[in-house]
């Protein structure tokens, strides 16, 4: 950034520069639904919006405190539950409270359970804490089938969002309602959860992260730090339950299961845990996919988590880590010299996948549609399953896609060493020339 | 000033086992304030153990430890490091990832009052940000501020590391082999950063470089499996028949 000449006097408070993302950001969300207005549309955007809470308060523990839990949507669903059982409550008794201050109370009620379990979890992190997260959560899990009063058993408990008087003549009635005022948590939650690396508790949290026995050699308690990013975290994934309570109007033992947890870390990874922004982008992508492609193939959670491998093994930084690997390209003026080389390794990268995806769809049909039905379409093309040509092609298209990709990944790598190096203009279009003209003697 | 004469860290029957093993065998030893001590002695005499033991990373077996008169028994590190005592670590021990600077302005925090505060912003507090580059100053780090601490060079992060060490304004401050795998020009700026930061200060340390020591300290203790054997001003230490025969003979001989 430009304050690198350390003057004292220049101390970053809340500046344009700081408060634009953030402003962009929320004009964004506020005109989102007029871009795509349709019900189902919005859907998902509740639902994206409500996921990024619950991975930005997930990210509060992995990534700026290191501590992987494998139970956290427990605080989600403690805080959901409560909500409902509140908006049953204020039905039943007509008490004057608002609907939109409702996820307040589910945000205290995650943190509540969040100071009970994080009072012994968070004594170390690494596998012990893991383990009882997972404990933890199996253990709720469980409650969730036991305890009918609470849970509701296997129907889950049901609510009425639009139980309470108009709120400034909003009812809630309409998802587009309920969009705004998942929007207005999302940003509040979001601001205060950034608000919160910055302050000496969360850059604690780094320090203990990085390394725990330095920080209590500066007079830190890393067990007491820890324990603070867990409550702050169980108290915003608390407030995502009582959204998703509002969302949903019914809430089940799943909605605090295992597998929630286990995709609220496949999301917040794939995202980037490095980032503060990381875990939007996952929740983002990852509800795209469990929405948009799960209405195309039954398969699409082969497809998530053949992405999420890739991910943990080339590219750990997740898509934030992919982004920010080329802020300083930018910054140097350089973007422009990968796009060539990215083409040429990315568009056949695309159609080895797109090959891959084929056959496992091909494979898929033979084996599981109905008998005698062999015909199937994909990609816009109709063909019989059964023959050999269709998987011929698929296989194919993914060896040579991959080879060709393959073969200029190097050059692409070339490139991005390049885009960063700063300004010896004339090495850097050496080393751009001799990659070209290497790519255009292969292609002819 | 009648505080003056109590020792600034007094050893009392100290001892520890590993299992069977002894390793610190009874040491018994005061250190005065604003003295400069130097702990010498072969590998595996314990040495880092002793160190270990002082800060709190290890529980002792017997004996006590006062930090200003005050019982350390029980205490965990942080514990003991908020009653001023501070220490560096014979591996490198930093926050790679953080910048050279937030390495610095984590380990202000809570001496200047922050603790666990999760309503104010470290970046707002003009006095955090010229503490920290007060102390960046002093080591002679203040062009590498906005590195990532794991990129700079080994001199430079054993320096940081003093800092880090120092920058709580802790009052004993103890550090472990501090010039350990450096070359003779990175040793003399080490020394002298040591020197230029703990003036006014009482330091401890453990060290191999018998220049460093005998230039630095004020007095010297000779441990030998796990018992101090001598203790003086560095040239009693060096005349001292015992000491030779123990140690100095054997590291001139290894120096060879």
């Amino acid at each position: 950034m430009s304050d690198i000449s350390q003057s004292a006097m220049k101390l970053p408070g809340i500046t344009a520069a700081n408060a634009a993302p953030w402003l962009i950001a929320t004009l964004f969300l506020l005109v989102l639904p007029f871009i795509f207005s349709a019900n189902s549309a919005i859907t998902i955007m509740n639902q994206m919006a409500i996921t990024i809470i619950f991975a930005l308060a997930y990210n509060m523990l992995l990534g700026q405190g290191g501590m992987l839990s494998f139970g956290h949507a427990v605080y989600l669903g403690a805080g959901g539950f409560m909500c409902m059982h509140i908006m049953n409550y204020v039905e039943d008794y007509s008490l004057p409270l608002p609907l939109p201050l409702l996820p307040l109370f589910g945000g205290i009620f995650g943190l509540g359970l969040a100071t009970i379990v994080g009072a012994f979890s968070t004594r170390s992190a690494g596998t012990v804490f893991a383990m009882i997260s997972l404990g933890i959560g199996e253990l709720l899990a469980a409650c969730s089938i036991i305890i009918v009063a609470f849970f509701g058993g296997e129907e889950g408990i049901p609510g009425d969002r639009t139980y309470g008087l108009p709120f400034f003549g909003v009812e809630f009635l309409q998802q587009i309602e309920v969009y705004y005022l998942i929007i207005f948590w999302l940003v509040l939650s979001a601001l205060l959860m950034f608000l919160f690396s910055r302050t000496p508790a969360g850059r604690m949290a780094n320090a203990v992260r990085d390394n725990p026995e330095r920080a209590e050699f500066l007079g830190y308690s890393a067990r007491r730090v820890r324990y603070i990013s867990f409550c702050a975290s169980g108290f915003f994934a608390g407030i995502a339950g009582g959204l998703l309570a509002i969302n949903l109007e019914i809430l089940t033992g799943e909605d605090l299961g295992l597998l929630l947890s286990g995709e609220i870390l496949l999301i917040t990874f794939l995202g980037g845990v490095g980032f503060f922004f990381g875990p939007i982008i996952g929740a983002i992508v990852f509800t795209l996919l469990k929405t948009v492609l799960g209405l195309e193939t039954e398969l699409w959670q082969l497809y998530v988590g053949a992405l999420f491998v890739a991910t943990v093994m080339y590219f750990p930084g997740g898509f934030a880590g992919v982004l920010m690997m080329h802020a300083p390209s930018a910054k140097l003026g350089k973007l422009k010299l990968l796009v060539v080389p990215y083409i040429k390794t990315l568009v056949p990268a695309f159609f080895a996948v797109m090959g891959a995806a084929g056959f496992f769809e091909i494979m898929f049909h033979m084996r599981h549609a109905a008998v005698g039905e062999e015909e199937m379409t994909i990609f816009w093309t109709t063909f019989n399953s059964h023959s050999v040509l269709p998987t011929a092609v698929t296989i194919g298209v993914t060896v040579v896609g991959f080879w060709l990709a393959k073969r200029s990944a190097p050059d692409m790598a070339a490139a991005w060493h390049a885009s960063i190096t700063p300004n010896k203009p004339a090495g850097a279009s050496a080393g751009e020339r001799p990659a070209d003209s290497q790519a255009q003697g292969g292609g002819s | 000033m009648s505080t003056s004469t109590m020792p600034a860290l007094e050893l009392d029957g100290l001892r520890k086992s590993f299992g069977k093993t002894e390793i610190i065998r009874g040491v018994d030893l005061a250190i005065g304030r604003g003295e400069r001590h130097a702990i010498i002695g072969p590998n595996g005499a314990g040495k880092s153990t002793l160190f270990n033991l002082i800060t709190g990373r290890f529980p002792n077996s017997g004996g006590h430890i006062r930090l200003h008169g005050n019982d350390l028994a029980g205490r965990q590190p942080f514990e003991i490091n908020r009653m001023g005592l501070s220490r560096s670590f014979q591996i490198t021990n930093i926050f790679p990832k953080m910048t050279v600077f937030e390495n610095v302005r984590c380990s202000l925090l809570w001496t200047k009052g922050y603790k666990y505060s999760f309503w104010h912003m470290v970046s707002r507090s003009r006095d955090l940000t010229q503490a920290a580059e007060a102390i960046l100053e002093q080591i002679n780090l203040t062009a590498r501020r906005d590195l990532p601490a794991g990129v700079l060079s080994y001199a430079e992060q054993r320096a940081l590391e003093i800092g880090i060490t120092i920058a709580g304004g802790a009052d004993v401050i103890m550090l472990d082999e501090p010039t350990a795998g450096m070359s003779h020009s990175e040793t003399d700026y080490i020394v002298e950063l040591i020197r230029k930061v703990t003036v006014g200060k009482t330091l401890i340390m453990v060290e191999h470089d018998m220049g460093v020591v005998f230039g630095l300290a004020d007095r010297i203790s000779v441990l030998v499996y796990g018992e101090i054997i001598a203790t003086g001003k560095p040239e009693d230490v060096r005349s001292d028949a015992k000491v030779q025969e123990a140690y100095l003979g054997a590291a001139l001989e290894a120096d060879h």
